[in-house]
């Protein structure tokens, strides 16, 4: 099974499971921007929606896990999407915002805050039309996208979370940790 | 109401004294030991003093010899809890300024009946 | 007014298991013919605890046995008695009769006094041993002396008190006697307690007023007591002013109602003056019968019954095994609590204000609150969890029995070594973890060391030794059980696997995977059933219940070196006692244990050593340095000259080393945080914890540090001695 092929069946199962409460609350998208494009995830996932604060770096990370954060007693990293998508780095100022998503993990749910921009708005389901993702380009970022959305003539990128953070947030067996430098 | 410092370093006897007197309406600071029990001696005003003889770090009749030399209690009544196979630890307690003693086992009755005696 | 003494119990019961573990443990520490005075301090305050509660709780025979062993220890203690291996035996076997008397007490169940009464037999062998030694002893001869001579006097004071109806009272205290505590008065009150009573004040002693000195007391007293009690009531009231005064207690008899003519015994009408030291030892000894019989038979045995009634249920309710239904806490983490509670009220109360006229201008306000309150009932919660942690010297402190008694009867030489016993656990990996751990200590100690001559034939030293080993790694509890013995036989382990059909045949497993069948049901390697290992029910059992608590098990076992169980505990909540250090703008957490000190380097002892790195020349040792700055990647350390900052000397897995930071900051207790919950592990780590600002700090894990460093520059540690 590809990796496209695996992302698509995550996200179907995904839309299966999050039917009944779709039609209540009807499908709806947190839209953020991130170097002039728009990008959107399941409002479903998103646990709050912070400034940017300092955070306690990791030694021997990946440059765009920024560091760890405390959120209500829990350890959470934040990963600036900038440069996990290969974008070029901006400075943080007061307006750039740290979403706190939930992903879920074949090891369970687990907490992420992603840096963005900014946010931009919340899409409604209906509204927009949504097509399959075409390749992107961009490697790290073509697996994470769920799919292309239209709305009032704009593009937004729909990206589903937990690809966003599957290489990174999952344990390496300890004894490989070395390569993963 | 009149403040009694209780010693002692079993948790369990410590807190019996306390819970009698407290019940019979007095304040209770307790303390582990002979220097806690000085330090809380020394921070505060107490009107009676009720120690256990054995007790680790500091001892009763040390701890009322200690007491006595402090202005503050020189005539404070100071009891000691005292088992009755241990006369030579009356005397010494006494030696020491211990006002009077209270024999070990005693019941919370004895207890208070002995208090009431010395403090009103 | 009536107390429920039953209240007490549960907190007796458990200081007093206390106090018998510090026993057995001081027991078990003394040599023969040595006398610590300190240790054997200790054993016997906690015997003393013991008596003078269980005599106030109303546990007499409990009081009682015990009171035979203090006064053991207490020759000892006196060096009034020599220290025999004898006698610390049957100080031990009594330790345990006394745990039996109080866990049946406890659980309301039926005392074995056929036991109890051999052991007190044995006790009172020892006392009775050295004739010369008892003897001698001043305070027992004293004792009994009182004892004895009370039953003849009391009925002489009963007899003459028909004819007596008062008493006439010299009471001239002593010019120091307020200094004693004691106000005359008060003697003067009690007395007229006891019947109508004319008192004379004599003032010829009062000074001029010149000379007058408000803390002496210079007034004398004669008081008459028209009432026929008995004379002890009234020695009693003096009992505590008898060295401070002189006085005389002199019968008024029935015909006469004259003041002094004297009838009664001798004894008690003695005149003032000097003869009154005569007088106070009269008075003693009959005043002491009263304060030693009086209590005993009367109220006693009310509160006895009482605590009986009440232990049942206590027993009941508490669930059968372990009682485990308190816990005794720090009062420091109780502090803590209340501090927290105290700022959860506050922000509550601010939080009420909020909203009592609130509008849409204050929702940032209102925000704040919350995430105040959102912290706080946080700090609440994890204090809350951190009640239950306790050290594990908890499960540890009944080793050193087990392996003592064990040793000698399988006639093996064996030091126990036991280290990180501070280590704090969960109140229920305590509870749980006691018994699988006494299976792989007995395992160790019956399979695993080898009798003296076998280890002096293979080389090795007579004495075996087992380690138990505690420290958190990782975010886990580890428990190690290591021994120097013969190992596993990796063949026998083989054979007798596919003898019971634990496995059809080798096929290609590993030395490690054959050491692991052993945690398989029905599986014991000893050639017959011993009754220290026990009958094969172990391993599976072990295993099983380690897994149970969420944890797992592995073995290392060398073939003639010895063996290794290692159990790893999961632990979201544990706590270390940390110190904070400073590198560039970062802030790490070195757990205290691994430190070893801490010293400012000098030019001098810097020494580069080819291809190996740099090192610090520390008393006779070269320590490999790790640079925190370059091993983390810290971006703006304060310095990068060794002598201009700080090496912080740490141990971790038997190798030393030297951290170099910026600036050692505080020292604090952190709980561990796992960095896993939500991303993955981190090298050189062993968690996270949230430090007082809110801000997240890394706890270093010394001996994954020292294996991340050794990736990035060519380091060679070296075994510390």
């Amino acid at each position: 099974m590809s990796a496209q092929a695996a992302a698509e069946t995550g996200k179907n199962k995904d839309i299966d499971t999050d039917k009944a409460l779709l039609d209540v609350v009807g499908d709806q998208y947190l839209t953020f921007r991130l170097a002039d494009e728009d990008y959107g995830i399941d409002i479903l996932r998103v646990q709050e929606i912070r400034g940017w604060d300092e955070v306690t770096r990791l030694p021997n990370a990946p440059e765009f896990v920024r560091g760890v954060v405390n959120i209500r007693g829990t350890i959470v990293p934040v990963y600036d999407l900038r440069l996990k998508f290969s974008m070029p780095f901006r400075e943080y100022t007061k307006n750039t915002v740290v979403i706190v998503i939930r992903t879920e993990t074949p090891k369970g749910n687990k907490s992420v805050g992603v840096v963005v921009d900014a946010v931009a708005d919340v899409l409604h389901g209906h509204l927009i039309d949504i097509t399959q993702s075409p390749d992107f380009g961009r490697e790290t970022m073509t697996e994470a996208i769920s799919g292309l959305a239209t709305f009032e003539g704009n593009m937004v990128v729909l990206l589903d979370v937990d690809k966003l953070v599957k290489d990174d947030s999952d344990d390496v067996d300890e004894d490989e940790e070395g390569n993963q430098e | 109401m009149a403040t009694i410092l209780a010693v002692d370093d079993s948790a369990s006897m410590r807190q019996m004294v306390s819970f009698t007197l407290k019940g019979a309406g007095y304040d209770v600071v307790e303390a582990v030991d002979g220097v806690d029990a000085l330090n809380k001696a020394k921070q505060q005003s107490v009107n009676l003093v009720i120690t256990d003889v054995n007790m680790p770090n500091m001892d009763g009749i040390t701890l009322i010899g200690e007491l006595r030399k402090l202005p503050s209690y020189k005539f404070t009544p100071l009891l000691m809890l005292t088992t009755e196979s241990a006369p030579e630890k009356k005397q010494a307690g006494k030696a020491a300024g211990a006002t009077g003693w209270i024999v070990k086992p005693f019941n919370p009755d004895q207890l208070l009946a002995t208090v009431k005696k010395v403090i009103g | 007014m009536s107390i429920d003494m039953a209240q007490f119990h549960q907190v007796f019961f458990e200081e007093s298991f206390e106090g018998l573990d510090i026993m057995e443990s001081g027991l078990l520490g003394m040599q023969p013919g040595e006398a610590d005075s300190e240790e054997i301090n200790a054993i016997f305050r906690a015997a003393h605890s013991i008596k003078g509660g269980a005599g106030t709780f109303g546990f007499m025979d409990i009081s009682a046995f015990t009171h035979i062993m203090e006064t053991l220890l207490d020759e000892m203690r006196d060096g009034r008695r020599d220290v025999t291996s004898d006698a610390i035996d049957v100080l031990l076997k009594s330790v345990d009769i006394l745990r039996h008397m109080m866990t049946a007490t406890q659980d309301g169940d039926e005392i074995d006094t056929d036991v109890v009464k051999s052991q007190q037999t044995e006790l009172e062998r020892i006392l009775a041993s050295d004739a010369s030694g008892t003897a001698n002893d001043a305070g027992n001869g004293e004792g009994a002396g009182d004892n004895e001579s009370a039953p003849a006097e009391t009925p002489d004071t009963s007899g003459s008190s028909d004819e007596i109806v008062g008493w006439k009272i010299v009471f001239n205290p002593h010019d120091t006697i307020l200094r004693s505590g004691n106000d005359p008065y008060r003697i003067i009150r009690e007395l007229s307690e006891l019947g109508e009573t004319e008192v004379i004040c004599d003032t010829d002693q009062l000074p001029d007023l010149k000379d007058f000195d408000v803390e002496n007391y210079h007034l004398s007293w004669e008081i008459r007591l028209n009432a026929a009690v008995e004379q002890q009531a009234i020695n009693d009231i003096f009992d505590w002013v008898e060295d401070d005064c002189d006085m005389a207690i002199i019968p008024i008899a029935g015909a006469s109602t004259g003041a002094s003519t004297g009838t009664g015994s001798p004894a008690s009408a003695v005149p003032a003056d000097s003869s009154q030291s005569q007088s106070a030892d009269a008075a003693t000894a009959e005043s002491k019968p009263a304060a030693e019989t009086e209590p005993a038979p009367t109220s006693a045995p009310a509160p006895a019954t009482a605590a009986k009634q009440a232990a049942k249920p206590a027993a009941k309710s508490g669930g059968a095994k372990g009682g485990g239904g308190s816990i005794r806490v720090d009062t420091a983490k109780i502090d803590s609590l209340i501090n927290m509670v105290g700022e959860l009220v506050i922000t509550q109360s601010m939080l009420g204000m909020l909203g009592e006229d609130f509008d849409m201008s204050r929702v940032e306000k209102l925000n704040e609150g919350l995430s105040q309150l959102e912290r706080h009932t946080r700090e609440l919660q994890e204090s809350v969890m951190q009640i239950r942690m306790l050290p594990i010297s908890f499960t540890f402190s009944r080793f050193p029995r087990l392996v003592h008694d064990l040793s000698s009867k399988m006639g093996k030489k064996i030091e126990l070594e036991m280290i990180g016993e501070e280590t704090e656990v969960d109140k229920t990996v305590i509870e749980k973890i006691g018994d699988p751990l006494v299976h792989l200590v007995r395992n160790s100690l019956d399979h695993g060391i080898e009798m003296p001559e076998d280890r002096v034939a293979a080389g090795k030293p007579e004495t075996g030794k087992i380690q138990l080993i505690a420290s958190h790694k990782g975010g886990n509890i580890v428990i190690e059980i290591r021994d120097d013995g013969r190992g596993l036989n990796r063949d026998k382990i083989l054979s007798k696997a596919i003898e019971k059909g634990v496995i059809s045949d080798a096929g290609n497993l590993s030395d490690k995977q054959i050491y692991e069948l052993i945690f398989e049901a029905g599986f014991s390697t000893a050639d017959q059933v011993s009754d220290v290992s026990g009958r094969g029910v172990g391993m599976d059992v072990v295993r099983r219940n380690i897994n149970e608590l969420g944890g797992g098990i592995e073995i290392e076992s060398t073939q003639g070196q010895g063996s290794a169980i290692i159990i790893r505990l999961p632990l979201t909540l544990a706590i270390l006692d940390g110190q904070s250090i400073k590198v560039g703008d970062e802030t790490y957490i070195v757990p205290l244990v691994s430190i070893v000190e801490s010293i400012q380097c000098k030019p001098e002892m810097l020494n580069m050593v080819a291809g190996k790195g740099e090192t610090f020349k520390l008393r006779e040792a070269y320590l490999p340095i790790i640079r925190m700055h370059e091993v983390f990647g810290v971006e703006n350390p304060q310095s990068t000259n060794i002598t201009e900052g700080l090496l912080v000397v740490v141990e971790g897995d038997g190798q030393r080393c030297g951290l170099f930071v910026d600036e050692l900051l505080g020292q604090h207790q952190v709980v561990i945080k796992s960095l896993e919950t939500n991303y993955k592990k981190v090298d050189g780590t062993s968690g996270a914890t949230i430090l007082g600002d809110g801000s997240v700090a890394l706890i270093l894990d010394i001996p994954d540090l020292m294996r991340l460093a050794r990736r990035h520059q060519p380091i060679q540690f070296l075994k510390s001695a």
